[in-house]
């Protein structure tokens, strides 16, 4: 039990967009929550700017005064140059430990300061994990393709006592793209789009032709339709994660925080979690690609 | 409305495409140019070339492409270590053996793709691919894992390293980091850029630049798609084939072909329609009460309208994508572009797409149709 006790909680960046009363509803309520790390930023677009640079700084600063431990993430996409110029003054701010979401962001901040290494990031290896800890990785948010078996394997390799974080409740991000599909599907160009993804707070569903939730569109992002749940990870595997992670979704995200608090103290069992929240995943649960499997099979 | 044939009303950046002149790609495109033409006649007086890097899955393609006029050839082994993991395609060392010598001996150069991610337990498998191309006087490695990469340059710090599309970077800052890291002599670059953004990048970077000219379209960034593993379980990144053969099924109903991945529906198909293999990408989807090619349709990328332009902006080569494809489709689509670069190295100012060259490569396209893809704003 040492383990789940040990076993911190985090709130991914917000992968939707959302109008700016939200967003501060969501970090207002989250500074009372049980999360112990939150991570701010805008990851998906550059033109989602409901927040400014300056309101992500300063809720990073309030978050911190409140006990929270915040870290700053970078777009997993970068494009313009402007993106990058963006990049680096994050990782400039001489304050707050930065997630690097791609390479970019890795080389500006590689020997010089500390960083978390995002899950965009094809770190599938122990060779390539040890690369970037002997360059300042000091915590690893795990690819969403990864195993248990392999992240078993790559932790028994590395010495370094660097922290691993697991997405342990959120849809899957499965692929970014050069094209926004949230335009392409009200028949504009990523040029026109007027922000039109702020109209979709969960992402826009996409079915198949016989009507299945398949995938979630988020702009230039394509989602899982299922929400991935590793719940288990937090009763039966203790150890092996250092970190689990919650992405922030319209509704529940306080309930499922609360949940995932109590099943860390034992008080409730990872089956009885995952059946309360199951209403809180609208196309389902999915668990295969920590089994090795396919990403979208559940073993329930 | 027949819900099949809605396309998401806009008009695809094919047609648009096959539509603008070059004066006006370069309006839409680039708002300024980036080295004025006299340069690029400056670069071509000093013998710089835009390099033609053409695909080959086995020995005939691999010598069609030479025959054709490709610069350079790019090959992998008969496993996971590349991203062509096709059944009964790729070399044996005999064959990269017969390959290379018959590329050398007509002044072709031969790169080995290793750009897959190996995974815990099997990292020796990367290293063996690595030290046989080495070993067999490979010109370049493809490569796209870190791990491979700090492998490679560590015991083969002479070899000439390449930085895959599948490494995912899009900035110079990232290529910096593989420059600086592991010495790597050339970055491919993903499929997501516009012409303006591949130019700040090609003025940037320490490194020369590789871009898409031609082929199958992945419109996903390179390295972080997904889309295949969460369906199947096996994807680009660690196994190496997009949607594998092996999980495609083929059903008739009365009136249509369903395609599915794992039984996953991925397109019906009416039977006046083309069918097209079914990647996640390509296929057709319920969206907001329409059903469509919601993220693609099938079509291939085609840079013929601009590659002037790519030529102005420095970029150093053109890779044409296909080790999948046949023998003859290699030797065609080579033969094209071998004619339209050395038209446009010969006179840049002139260069327009003749319209023979275009008809070829729109009978060898997926759907018959060509688009820019993310070199055009209009696409994105």
């Amino acid at each position: 039990m040492d383990g789940v006790a040990r076993t911190r909680l985090s709130l991914g960046p917000l992968q939707f967009h959302w109008p700016k009363e939200d967003m501060q509803r969501l970090y207002r309520d989250i500074a009372d929550s049980p999360v112990d790390i939150v991570y701010l930023g805008e990851t998906v677009c550059s033109k989602r700017r409901e927040f400014r640079h300056q309101d992500w700084i300063d809720t990073a600063e309030r978050l911190a005064t409140e006990g929270k431990n915040v870290v700053l993430s970078t777009f997993s996409l970068v494009e313009a140059q402007s993106e990058l110029g963006y990049i680096r003054r994050l990782c400039e701010n001489g304050e707050f430990l930065i997630e690097a979401n791609d390479m970019s962001a890795v080389q500006m901040l590689a020997g010089k300061v500390p960083f978390v290494g995002g899950p965009t990031l094809n770190i599938l290896n122990q060779r390539t994990l040890q690369k970037l800890v002997d360059l300042g990785l000091q915590r690893w948010v795990v690819p969403v393709e990864m195993s248990r078996t392999m992240l078993a394997e790559i932790r028994a390799d590395i010495s370094a006592p660097i922290e691993y974080e697991l997405l342990t409740w959120g849809r899957l991000p499965l692929a970014y793209s050069a094209r926004c599909y949230t335009a392409r599907a009200h028949n504009i160009s990523k040029d026109e789009c007027a922000n039109c993804c702020i109209d979709y707070p969960d992402g826009l569903a996409l079915q198949t032709r016989d009507d299945e939730n398949f995938l979630v569109i988020n702009g230039i992002q394509t989602m899982s339709a299922r929400t991935s749940c590793l719940l288990s990870e937090l009763h039966d595997d203790a150890g092996i994660v250092d970190i689990l992670r919650i992405s922030p979704q319209p509704g529940g995200t306080d309930l499922i925080i609360a949940h995932m608090d109590a099943l860390r103290r034992g008080e409730i069992d990872s089956d009885t979690a995952a059946k309360y929240l199951e209403v809180y995943a609208p196309s389902g649960l999915c668990d295969g690609y920590w089994r090795g499997e396919a990403g979208m099979t559940n073993v329930r | 409305m027949n819900s099949a044939q809605s396309h998401f009303g806009r008009p695809s950046s094919i047609s648009s495409a096959a539509r603008l002149t070059r004066g006006d790609l370069w309006k839409v495109c680039i708002a300024k140019p980036f080295k004025s033409l006299e340069n690029s006649r400056l670069r071509l007086n000093t013998g710089l070339k835009m390099e033609l890097v053409c695909p080959a899955g086995n020995l005939q393609s691999l010598k069609a492409a030479v025959d054709a006029g490709a610069n350079s050839v790019y090959i992998g082994f008969r496993d996971e270590t590349n991203a062509r993991h096709f059944p009964g395609l790729n070399f044996n060392d005999r064959q990269i053996a017969e390959g290379m010598d018959y590329a050398h001996a007509r002044g072709v150069r031969v790169f080995i793709a290793i750009n897959t991610y190996p995974q815990p337990g099997n990292l020796k498998k990367w290293q063996n691919a690595v030290d046989t191309a080495a070993n067999i006087g490979a010109d370049a490695l493809i490569l796209a894992d870190i791990g491979v990469m700090d492998y490679a340059a560590e015991t083969w710090p002479n070899l000439n390293l390449h930085l895959s599309v599948q490494s995912s970077a899009t900035s110079q800052d990232a290529i910096d980091f593989y420059a600086q890291q592991f010495g790597i002599k050339r970055a491919v670059l993903p499929r997501v850029l516009s012409v303006r953004q591949v130019a700040a990048i090609a003025q940037k970077s320490p490194v020369p630049i590789e871009t898409f000219g031609f082929g199958s379209l992945c419109v996903m960034v390179e390295g972080r798609c997904y889309l295949s593993s969460y369906v199947t379980g096996q994807g680009p990144n660690m196994y190496g084939a997009c949607s594998p053969a092996k999980f495609v099924r083929w059903s008739e109903t009365s009136d249509s072909t369903e395609t599915r991945l794992n039984d996953i529906l991925i397109d019906r198909i009416a039977d006046d329609e083309k069918a097209g293999y079914p990647t996640i990408c390509k296929g057709r989807y319920c969206v907001n009460g329409d059903v469509g090619y919601a993220i693609e349709e099938p079509t291939s990328l085609n840079t013929l309208p601009i590659l002037a332009d790519l030529v102005e902006i420095g970029v150093a080569a053109i890779k044409i994508e296909g080790r999948q494809r046949s023998p003859a489709y290699v030797g065609r689509v080579t033969a094209v572009f071998r004619e339209a670069i050395d038209k446009c190295l010969a006179e840049p100012g002139a260069y327009r797409p003749e319209q023979k060259w275009l008809a070829t490569l729109a009978s060898l396209s997926e759907g018959s149709q060509t688009t820019l893809g993310a070199y055009s704003r209009c696409w994105q």
